[in-house]
């Protein structure tokens, strides 16, 4: 079913008459409520009457996770708090999050675009929908919630963890879709197994997988191994949240809501638009969102934009699955790692240099992540007792900066190999 | 009375304990007592030998974290309830034991000893006739 028929297989006029429509309001908005925004474009000489259509587009200054960082945390919203009716956040690039806030008409539109995702993926109202991803301030879990809600389907609002409950759940309740992040849902594949659950007695028949990069293999290992149709949902908090993009049941490249967000694949040094249908890092200015609309914000993330129709009726376009990063940022169980988060933390404790080397592992399906932190000889104890303390101190502020997990490991010096150019700070064996 | 014993952190990977070893022969640095104490991580290996501060100094040279920590060494017969004797004055004075190590020859026995309270534990062992080796008799051996 497509949910919203005369949007998702509107013709490229139309789409391009509302883009246009939209994009002006949004850049006249910015431009008399956000000072920051204002002079932004001042700077490059640009005042709100300049942006006629979607083509002005590439006048206006890109944003970035650093615009949001130096406006924490409410800096860059549009609105006053008195409009805002939510408040999510995501990590940053140092030890503050990335703030954003929705006004009531932005969780409508949300609830909106995660419904049609849902119905590219298939989902209909008598489908029973287990969302595992985590709720709380990150996007996921609420994010899917209120499109699930939105669509009529029936919701088990049971968040990440404590997979033997998702099991048993999954089997007296018979859920038919299940929404996770892909490493978490082979997790619960091989807890299954362990468990002895007879696949066939469950009614799992689609997945709505996203918040962290997954290869075709992997796709195929979760498709085989629940007996599902496994379906790529993409979405940055900045942005929305899950729902900016979704697969349809062809697998063919996420269709994006590009009636709400404006896509772009730029050349990540040359910030200059590539050829149409060359990879590149996407960009996405919000042509909608009330409570902080964005203005060509710089995902990072590296895919190319389909411009033809789909098989399944829509003419939105689809971007590829994301082919990697133009930064250095790691996605580890949903949740954005920068390995400068971990040097902040470190610089932060005098008892620690911050020479540090982390590693990503998939160990059951689940991602792990390890700082290899150096002992120098300041804080080397002759106490094991120390050393520990020491170990569960790093552990503890690291954790709760980056809030995942961590395994510390403490090398001797030296032993973190120096370079004479960038030093290396991150070793993935995931194979992503 | 204070014994310096050096302590050097070790990664759990093998060749490590005998690179220590082999820097310390080549420098004509004998050993005479060590211990080594392990979790699943890291090991501490602690050690008395013949010249601490030099030792110390060509360890940190070779990029291994090392440091000096004071220990007093106890020397009691080697017989049945000799160290539970001197284990139980201890306990009686509320000297608590962080670590200890110790070799026996013939009808002696040494025991190093690291307690809470250095001080304390010296003056007991000493009010109570203990024989305490010294620093210099130690390093000969």
């Amino acid at each position: 079913m497509i949910w919203n028929e005369k949007i998702e297989c509107a013709s490229h006029e139309e789409m391009r008459i509302i883009q246009s429509e939209r994009l002006c309001e949004t850049v006249k908005r910015i431009y008399h409520n956000v000072p920051y925004y204002r002079k932004k474009m001042q700077e490059v000489g640009l005042n709100a009457n300049d942006i006629h259509d979607v083509d002005d587009l590439q006048k206006l200054p890109f944003t970035t996770k650093i615009d949001l960082r130096d406006n924490y945390p409410f800096g860059l919203f549009t609105v006053p708090m008195s409009e805002i009716v939510r408040l999510h956040a995501s990590s940053g690039t140092t030890g503050k999050p990335t703030v954003v806030g929705y006004t009531r008409r932005d969780i409508q539109m949300w609830s909106e675009v995660v419904t049609r995702s849902l119905c590219m993926a298939g989902v209909h109202r008598n489908d029973i929908v287990q969302i595992a991803y985590g709720y709380g301030l990150f996007t996921g879990g609420l994010g899917l919630h209120y499109g699930t809600e939105n669509l009529g389907a029936s919701v088990i609002p049971i968040s990440g963890g404590n997979t033997h409950k998702q099991i048993q759940l999954m089997e007296d309740f018979g859920s038919s879709v299940l929404c996770c992040t892909p490493s978490y849902a082979l997790n619960i594949a091989e807890v299954m197994k362990e468990m002895k659950v007879d696949i066939n007695n469950l009614k799992l028949r689609v997945g709505i997988f996203g918040a962290e990069p997954w290869s075709e293999a992997m796709r195929k290992e979760i498709e085989s191994k629940l007996r599902i149709k496994a379906i790529d949902i993409y979405g940055l908090s900045e942005i929305v949240g899950p729902g900016v993009s979704c697969e349809c049941e062809y697998q063919c490249g996420m269709h994006i809501n590009e009636d709400h967000f404006l896509p772009e694949i730029i050349n990540p040094d040359s910030l200059q638009p590539v050829t149409p249908g060359e990879i590149g890092e996407l960009v996405f200015t919000t042509i909608t969102k009330e409570g902080i609309p964005l203005i060509r914000y710089r995902t990072r993330d590296l895919t190319r934009l389909i411009q033809e129709k789909c098989v399944c009726g829509r003419t939105m376009v689809r971007m590829e699955k994301c082919k990697g990063r133009s930064d250095d940022m790691l996605i580890i169980r949903g949740v954005n790692v920068f390995p400068s988060q971990v040097e902040t933390v470190l610089l932060n404790m005098s008892e620690v240099e911050p020479h540090y080397l982390i590693i990503v592992d998939r160990e059951a399906s689940l991602d792990m992540m390890s700082v290899m932190v150096e002992v120098q000889e300041q804080f080397f104890s002759d106490e094991i007792k120390k050393l520990q303390e020491l170990r569960l101190k790093i552990t503890r502020n690291l954790e709760s900066v980056l809030g995942i997990s961590v395994n510390i490991k403490l090398v001797e010096p030296k032993t973190i190999e120096r370079t004479a150019g960038k030093a290396i700070r991150v070793i993935d064996n995931r194979n992503i | 009375m204070l014994i310096r014993q050096l302590s050097i952190f070790l990664e759990n990977k093998s060749g490590r304990l005998n690179e220590v070893s082999s820097i310390l022969g080549t420098n004509g640095i004998n050993m005479t007592a060590f211990s080594v104490a392990d979790t699943s991580e890291f090991g501490i290996l602690r050690m008395i030998v013949s010249d601490p501060e030099r030792a110390c100094k060509i360890l940190r040279d070779s990029q291994f974290a090392v440091s000096l920590t004071d220990v007093v060494c106890l020397n009691c017969p080697n017989e049945p309830g000799a160290l539970a004797k001197a284990l139980q004055i201890l306990s009686d004075n509320k000297v608590s034991i962080e670590y200890l190590y110790a070799y026996s020859i013939g009808d002696s026995a040494n025991v190093v000893l690291k307690p809470d309270d250095l001080d304390l534990c010296i003056k007991i062992l000493q009010d109570h006739k203990m024989e305490l080796v010294k620093a210099s008799e130690l390093y000969k051996i």
